[in-house]
């Protein structure tokens, strides 16, 4: 019997995926928000930058939503047993945009020349790196001076882009005209700017990708309100409103009008998580039973639920579970208010007054910080909420002058780069609201995550890794909160606009509308 | 005194008003027995429409939080900060202005730019800044209120002093060698009362309305539920649930009036011979 269903229900969906052939043509109206500085993402790398930039530049791969890494430019690659040499083989008949064909060359001078001037995230990669070579036009090859397993995630179109090489050397840079006209290998190619209104994109014949991409053009369009950004999709304006576009509390109503699609995928790569950092210098945030308190004390599930419409996931610790390396660990901190009570008598807590330092990101952060700080009260411990701007919350947090603070940070595809800055002790430093700035400071851990990021292979990372899960969710330096993710809404007749894990930002080569 | 409530009793908005404020000062005495648990805690399910259940009459806000509570509880929170505000505008307002009144000439000159200063800015604008820099508490919500609004009292007490000072009596406390402090503080002010406390009544109105407008603006205390702040936080899902923001408003609305035509009755009973103007 169960086999008859089954084969009903996979026949059901053949036809269903029959059904959904794309067809060429049409345009996209997305959302970008706020406009970007400018496209040319090998200088600039804010989030608006690379939302539009993702579509008309590549990098060598392109990462699946568990971020294995897909073909990009390049077509195939190689790493060797020891973990020491990459090698890419490249497409064929790549061209850029202004007909220049894409051949090692580019990614050579991409790679050890302009992006070792603009990107410091790029130089940190290239620490690592030996030497990058071309055995000829269509290979390039990475070595590396010791086995560094995160390594095959810095491809990325927002951290590696391929740049044309015949413009821009022997150049300054900072200032080539080109800048404003970007030209890249993309699926799409810059047509049009206008500043305070849209940007738009057209289709590259010559794409190397035959059959790809399917739309003609994408528009994005620029409105700095956000209730019009809804009113903009509600009217048919615009059909897609990537991640942030809209305020959390419209999503449930925009979610409700017909033909309305939505997912929170897209999001793997920079899995934001949030957390509320624990002064662990100031008592009694120094005590490890404290601050397992306000872990059992937070209702975590309702603020996932009625702050965040239920998108995002309860964190059970400091690697996202959408973070390679992820593994669910114990101990896990279930809502427990009487184990929180427990614990602060077991410590004494005297009733002395906390700070609460909510982020001022809006609505959705202001109302969870009066959530956790009546959670917080309901256990008895007595809270006083602080109010300060992004100058003054980003001032006070980066030089310690906090009890409690909410916070978010994304994880950028591996522990070694987005977690272990938050825990490690060299990470103590004053000035940046990024680093370890609750003070957390064990050997074990520091030693720990030194060895997981140059482990190989990532068997072998995963042990350190699950062990330094362990080890922090029992001291738990911070508190936890959410998994986040920024649900994209659009139009169900667009199909396909999240198929990596950076989501609409380089996936619009694959996205077509139903015609 | 007797005379006074019969002139003062004869309008009847007056009397509605002070019942409506009667009304609204024991809701705000009772909030702790009414509802003593905190305003914050959140304790039935999100946007639970009013009179959907007995227990919660005026329905829950976005995060389940009570807002018949949150109403009471930022009764207090408002009238003390009408009340407290006014207090100390006046404290400002009333000897600037009766020492530029009484003395006149450069002394008044000096005062009077003084205060024209704080009147040119727009006295909300400069609320907002003065709050944003101070960090929103209560304090300095009460003191950027009142620093904003001593200016008209100024003005006022010192046109009705300078009116006095060429009177009869006070020009006899002059020539009995009484001394400025005392004949201000003994035979002028005393006859200014009736136009302070008309003023009073009016300014405690105007406090409530900027400390809800600050609160409304995210500039409120973070740590005192006042109806501005429910306001504002329920401003953002008026189109799923009207009655966050409507019963708030509704008591600002019934506060507002109550003092102002309470404001006019005083008025009325205290300066009779103006009481039937433009009848």
């Amino acid at each position: 019997m169960r086999h008859v269903v089954s084969a009903t229900l996979a026949l059901l969906l053949t036809t269903a995926l029959a059904q959904a052939e794309a067809t060429p043509g049409g345009t996209a109206d997305l959302i970008v928000q706020p406009e970007p500085p400018g496209l040319m993402i090998g200088i600039v790398t804010n989030g608006p930058a690379l939302a539009v930039g993702g579509n008309i530049y590549e990098s060598l791969l392109r990462y699946d939503e568990t971020l294995a890494p897909m073909p990009s430019l390049a077509r195939s690659w190689e790493v060797s047993e020891d973990g020491l040499t990459y090698t890419f083989h490249l497409q064929e008949g790549v061209t850029f945009h202004d007909g220049t064909p894409m051949t090692a060359a580019d990614v050579l001078f991409s790679v050890n020349d302009f992006l070792m001037k603009t990107q410091p995230r790029h130089r940190n990669t290239m620490a690592q790196v030996e030497s990058v070579t071309a055995p000829d036009e269509a290979t390039v090859v990475f070595k590396l001076t010791q086995p560094f397993e995160p390594f095959i995630r810095a491809f990325a179109y927002g951290t590696m882009p391929i740049l044309p090489k015949h413009i821009y050397e022997g150049t300054d840079y900072m200032t080539n005209p080109a800048n404003d006209k970007p030209i890249g290998t993309g699926p799409f190619r810059f047509v049009e700017w206008q500043r305070g209104s849209f940007i738009k994109l057209e289709k590259n014949d010559a794409y190397w990708d035959k059959g790809k991409p399917y739309l003609d053009e994408v528009i994005y369009h620029v409105i700095p309100d956000a209730a019009s950004r809804a009113v903009a999709y509600e009217t048919g304006v615009v059909d897609i409103l990537p991640g942030g576009s809209v305020e959390n509390f419209d999503i449930p109503r925009l979610t409700e009008l017909p033909n309305t699609c939505i997912t929170d995928k897209g999001w793997e790569y920079y899995a934001p998580l949030s957390w509320m950092w624990l002064n662990n210098r100031n008592p009694p945030m120094d005590n490890p039973k404290f601050r397992q308190a306000v872990m059992y004390a937070m209702d975590r599930q309702f603020a996932l639920d009625v702050l965040w419409n239920g998108y995002g996931k309860v964190a059970t610790g400091p690697i996202s579970s959408k973070t390679p390396f992820y593994s669910q660990q114990e101990p896990v901190y279930e809502y427990d208010p009487d184990k929180a009570e427990a614990l602060l008598d077991e410590i004494g807590y005297d009733g002395e007054p906390i700070r609460l330092l909510p982020i001022p990101y809006g609505e959705t952060w202001q109302r969870w910080a009066e959530a956790v700080r009546q959670n917080l009260q309901d256990v008895g411990i007595k809270v006083e909420m602080e109010a300060a701007d992004v100058a003054g919350w980003n001032q006070r947090t980066a030089n310690w002058n906090y009890d409690i603070a909410f916070t978010y940070l994304y994880q950028n595809g591996d522990p070694a780069i987005g977690v272990s800055r938050n825990y490690i002790t060299s990470q103590i430093e004053q000035g940046s609201p990024w680093n370890n700035v609750e003070g957390y400071s064990d050997p074990e851990v520091d030693r720990m995550f030194e060895e997981a990021a140059l482990a190989y292979p990532a068997e072998a990372r995963q042990e350190i890794y699950d062990q330094v899960q362990v080890k922090l969710q029992e001291d738990v330096p911070v508190a936890w909160l959410l998994e986040l993710t920024f649900p994209t809404i659009y139009n169900c007749k667009v199909h396909d606009i999240v198929t990596s894990a950076h989501g609409p930002a380089d996936s619009m080569r694959d996205a077509w509308i139903e015609q | 005194m007797m005379e006074f409530w019969n002139r003062f009793r004869q309008n009847r908005g007056a009397v509605v008003g002070l019942l409506i404020l009667l009304l609204i000062v024991v809701l705000a005495a009772a909030a702790p027995l009414l509802y003593p648990k905190s305003p914050w805690s959140m304790v039935q399910r999100p946007f639970l429409a009013p009179f959907a259940m007995d227990a919660f009459p005026l329905g829950t806000d976005p995060m389940g939080r009570d807002v018949a509570s949150a109403v009471a509880h930022g009764a207090r929170v408002s009238l003390l900060v009408g009340l407290v505000s006014t207090v100390v505008s006046m404290l400002i307002g009333v000897p600037i202005g009766a020492i530029a009144g009484y003395f006149g000439g450069r002394i008044d000159d000096a005062l009077m730019r003084f205060t024209e200063l704080f009147q040119t800015v727009p006295s909300f604008a400069l609320a907002v800044v003065l709050v944003a820099i101070f960090q929103p508490s209560l304090y300095s919500i009460v003191i950027a209120i009142a620093l904003v609004s001593w200016p008209p009292v100024a003005r006022l007490l010192r046109s009705e002093v300078m009116a006095l000072r060429s009177r009869e009596f006070v020009e006899a406390a002059i020539l009995s060698g009484q001394r400025a402090r005392t004949i201000i503080l003994r035979q002028i002010l005393p006859n200014t009362l009736s136009a302070i406390i008309v003023m009073a009544s009016m300014m405690v109105a105007a406090a409530i309305l900027i400390e809800s407008s600050l609160s409304f603006l995210g500039l409120g205390d973070p740590n005192v539920m006042s109806w501005g702040y429910v306001i504002g936080a329920g401003r953002t899902v008026i189109r799923q649930a009207w009655w966050v923001s409507f019963f708030p408003g509704l008591a600002i609305l019934l506060t507002v009036l109550a003092l102002n035509l309470i404001g006019e009755g005083l008025n009325d009973a205290m300066n009779p011979r103006l009481k039937r103007r433009g009848k």
